[in-house]
């Protein structure tokens, strides 16, 4: 496709000088990446041990009220907790009996850490080892943290993922372990595609039940399919396995980059991958070729979220025809990244960390065609004429491999048609300049 | 410790946050972690507010409680006060912050701005949203509203409305109406529109409208105290409650009792014909202690329904809410868990569920219908249109909204008589919500096993699925009820029936 020939130069972004900035920063904390594990692992429950703040967090996140009985719930820390940790511990056993004999289907209790019992160090990894004692070795309890203190974002995936490795089985087994929760219909075209390529046995972590757990060892390789799993990663590494370090499975382009990373490993041949990529490269093509005639040369600007900011500079720059002005990230971590940083063609800003005001100020001055930022700035920023992504959807919705390159396209383009379709209302400019 | 999936109420501080996000001129210095930031969602996104709510948290992280949070919330607040210059601020931690007892209030006041800074002590493990606005706006009228000279005409201030309120929005410009055509001025509408300059103001009126006890009535009685300003009782939502209002308000000022009903239609609707469907259907209502109260007075005595049960989740309002109950000749569901709620709904068999985002998934599961009658709030509470609860046109509004779940008179007549129609059947649901007719099918979905003690006969089980479906929950609980009562295991058709003839009304 030759509109995508312009070789990017070989660095890219890898040299760009990075804008570090610490003062407010307006990010979820890792407490939310419980919305989508819980979805994942389905005979998991997430037990906070955390505070009113918690509750009100993960019921008003992401409008989850629509999963009528989740597998999540908050233990609420009350005055009486603070004052004696013994009786906090004694506390936590009954919640998580009484947990467990109303929901007999559940096989893994996650005991999630947040910022109240991280100050008052209520030890939840000492927690985890006597509840796993009492109730195992049907019922395994693990514990992680999702505290904002500690993690932002989804960073408590990682957390959470991070926890599971020591519980993972030792193997000699040589097997690729794909590490990253996606959507089933996601990983399940992953997977196929693994298998088309002659790559096998895969394994995936997480799992979507306590008794797949995957094993991990010396001989086991593992890709990731997000790039904010820094620690599960390292956790990995200490267990002995190999990361195969590529571009994420965005697009067209990061697809093949990350397929292509693992189909090297594997010793599989040019010719199959051409066959068994081909027909769905093609279908990404053209479905990402529609939506760029939208999106080519306009301007974006990604807020801080979620780490998935680069990759999807990458994506948006490479193979969409975007300008990136600058991509904000909450953490910057190029040795996962590094792949997808090369591919971005320098100029833009990147920042790193945040102080909101003054990355508000520093949009405003760029008026982009596009801000990529979370919910608590979107309707702001529209009322001063600025068009907002919600970056939330960016987690929430099928975006990775072939088969999702034109939804992933088209979640950047549809806030800029709509902008277009708007650009008519009899009100608009009355209700922009009441805004400025 | 305590287990809870979903909360009625969140932590105090983001009661003050309501507070602040409805006033101008007020900024909120919050000593939070990182994270915390999550609430300025609630905001932009339920409410649709086109700007920030003017809070700046400090975000702490764990590699700042080894150094100097103290000086990172003091730095915060000087960042603050530059950038947005507000007339006042309000200064206060988080759960995570009161751990780590910085002494916002301190800090902020060793920095001397040039502005009123009130430090606001809200106990994240006790208490919750609602104290947490009450408190912060009684903090700031003990802080800012001195002595003023009485302005010449009768004038009244409206105290509670806030950000994230139930209909607040629309509450104001109907009371506003109600009391200028009484001769009587707003001085001031506090917390939402309001200034901090204006609050210095609010001693010249001579009466406040308690308008939402849960959020004002400590600032209404400091008021009282403070400044001899008499304040209302009588929360005019519903015809009943308006008319007290405003003879309340007559009281008050002396002033005679004018109003216009020239726009009230809900009296004429609940008396038409159409309406006769409605005579004693069971309701249950649930929501905060002023909603429910108004809602159980505007169910029974003009709308005609039985009031089933009733219940709030502000434990604050408990008492008074009990004695409603014991009017109603009901026991009062106080919780704020809302298993709890559910369990209570479940067992009662209502018709119709008048109760907060909370029950109206409750009745989504149970199949019982549902209108939002309080907060907490969904976006769907913000409408676009014109939509007060108080007041003549809340009156209105309030009869559209609880008629609009259940089925329609007329509709509910043809589904008895047609009622084994092949596709006009009752398992079609309403013809105005939208569901798509399906074609009843010969295998039934089977319901809620009966209790242990008596079964159905399969004959009788069959002529209860005769029964519509917006009345066969009540009927199947009658009928259990009375089996029960008369020591019968197994029900016929027979019991089926003489239960029917027991509850005749």
């Amino acid at each position: 496709m030759t509109v995508l020939a312009h070789s990017a130069p070989k660095k890219g972004c890898s040299d760009a000088p990075v804008l570090k900035e610490r003062g407010q920063h307006e990010v979820f904390c890792g407490l939310t990446g419980i919305i989508w594990l819980h979805r994942k692992m389905q005979d998991a429950f997430f037990l906070v041990v955390g505070s009113r703040t918690c509750a009100h967090l993960l019921q008003s996140a992401a409008g989850v009220m629509i999963f009528a009985e989740p597998r999540f719930g908050t233990a609420i820390l009350e005055e009486q907790d603070l004052a004696g940790l013994a009786d906090a511990h004694e506390e936590l056993d009954r919640e998580v009996a009484k947990l467990l004999s109303r929901r007999p289907d559940i096989r893994q209790v996650f005991l999630v850490g947040s910022c109240p019992s991280e100050v008052i160090k209520l030890d939840l990894a000492r927690a985890a080892e006597r509840l796993s004692e009492v109730h195992g070795p049907r019922v395994r309890v693990i514990n992680y943290s999702g505290s904002g203190i500690e993690t932002t974002f989804t960073q408590g995936e990682d957390a959470c993922l991070a926890a599971l490795v020591p519980q993972m089985p030792e193997t000699e087994a040589r097997e690729l372990l794909i590490v990253g929760a996606l959507p089933d219909v996601v990983e399940d075209q992953a997977l196929s595609l693994l298998e088309r390529l002659g790559v096998a046995p895969v394994r995936v972590l997480p799992a979507r039940s306590a008794d797949e757990m995957p094993g991990v060892g010396p001989n086991t390789v593992f890709a990731l399919t997000q790039p904010f799993l820094g620690d599960t990663a390292a956790a990995l590494a200490r267990r002995g396995a190999h990361h195969l370090r590529a571009s994420f499975p965005f697009g067209d382009m990061g697809t093949t980059a990350w397929l292509q990373a693992i189909a090297d490993e594997f010793g599989v041949g040019a010719d199959r991958f051409e066959s068994v990529t081909a027909a769905p490269r093609a279908r990404a093509r053209a479905a990402i070729a529609r939506q760029r005639e939208r999106l080519a040369g306009k301007r974006v600007f990604f807020f801080p979220d979620s780490q998935l900011e680069i990759p999807l500079a990458r994506f948006l720059t490479e193979e969409c025809g975007m300008e990136a002005v600058e991509i904000g990230t909450p953490f910057l971590h190029r040795g996962l990244v590094g792949p997808d940083l090369e591919r971005i063609a320098a100029g833009p800003r990147i920042s790193e960390g945040q102080d909101v005001d003054l990355q508000l100020d520093r949009a405003r001055m760029d008026r982009p065609d596009l801000s990529v930022c979370g919910l608590g700035l979107a309707n702001p920023l529209e009322a001063e004429g600025l068009t907002t992504k919600w970056a939330i959807e960016l987690v929430f919705t099928p975006v990775h491999f072939y088969e999702q390159a034109g939804d992933l396209a088209e979640l950047f383009a549809r806030p800029l048609r709509r902008r277009d379709l708007l650009e008519t209302h009899p009100s608009r400019a009355l209700r922009v300049e009441a805004a400025e | 410790m305590k287990l809870s999936i979903w909360t009625y109420e969140g932590p105090p501080h983001v009661g003050a946050m309501r507070v602040a996000t409805g006033m101008k001129g007020l900024h909120y210095v919050l000593h939070a972690p990182q994270g915390d930031t999550y609430a300025d969602l609630l905001f932009t996104m339920i409410e649709r507010r086109n700007h920030r709510p003017p809070v700046t948290y400090t975000t702490f992280q764990a590699r700042d409680l080894g150094s100097d949070t103290a000086e990172l919330f003091a730095q915060a607040c000087r960042q603050a006060y530059e950038r947005f210059q507000p007339e006042a601020m309000i200064v206060g931690a988080s759960c995570t912050a009161e751990l780590i007892q910085d002494d916002p209030g301190g800090l902020a006041e060793a920095i001397g701005l040039p502005i009123p800074v009130i430090p606001l002590e809200l106990p994240s493990y006790q208490r919750k949203e609602n104290f947490g606005a009450d408190e912060t706006f009684f903090q700031l009228v003990r802080h800012l509203a001195g002595p003023a000279e009485q302005t010449e005409r009768v004038s009244a201030n409206i105290l509670g409305p806030t950000g994230l309120g139930f209909r607040h929005r629309d509450d104001i410009e109907e009371v506003t109406a109600l009391l200028n055509e009484m001769g009587v001025d707003v001085n001031v509408v506090a917390p939402m529109g309001a200034a901090p300059s204006d609050l210095s103001r609010l001693a010249a009126a001579h009466f406040n409208v308690l308008l939402y006890p849960e959020t004002a009535e400590a600032a209404a009685r400091w008021l009282e105290r403070t400044h001899g300003q008499p304040f209302t009782k009588t929360v005019p939502i519903g015809v009943g409650a308006t008319h007290d209002f405003v003879a309340e308000v007559a009281g008050i000022t002396g002033l005679p009792a004018r109003k216009d009903e020239s726009r009230l239609r809900q009296p004429w609707y609940a008396a038409s014909v159409d309406s006769t469907y409605l005579t004693g259907k069971r309701v249950f209502i649930f929501g905060d202690a002023t909603h429910v109260t108004s809602a159980a007075r505007i169910a029974r005595d003009e709308m005609g329904f039985e009031v089933a049960g009733l219940g709030c989740y502000n434990r604050e309002f408990a008492r008074p809410i009990r004695a409603l109950a014991r009017n109603y000749g009901v026991e009062a569901v106080i919780t704020d868990d809302y298993l709890d709620v559910e369990a209570a709904i479940a067992e009662l068999q209502p018709e119709l569920i008048l109760g907060t985002q909370m029950e109206r998934h409750i009745g989504k599961r149970l199949g019982i219908p549902c209108a939002v009658i309080s907060a907490p709030v969904h976006v769907q509470d913000f409408p676009a249109r014109y939509s007060p609860q108080a007041g003549w046109e809340g009156a209105n509004v309030i009869f559209d909204t609880w008629v609009h779940p259940l089925v329609m008179g007329l509709e509910e007549h043809l589904l008895t008589m047609f009622r084994e129609d092949f596709e006009f059947h009752d398992a079609a649901g309403a013809s105005h919500h939208g569901g798509k007719a399906v074609e009843r099918t010969e295998l039934e979905v089977e319901e809620a096993p009966a209790s242990a003690d008596v079964i159905w006969l399969a004959d009788a089980e069959k002529e209860l699925k005769k029964v519509p479906f917006f009345v066969r929950g009540k009927a199947r609980r009658n009928t259990e009820a009375f089996a029960a009562e008369q020591g019968v295991h197994e029900i016929s058709i027979e019991t089926l029936y003489e239960a029917k003839a027991h509850y005749a009304r």
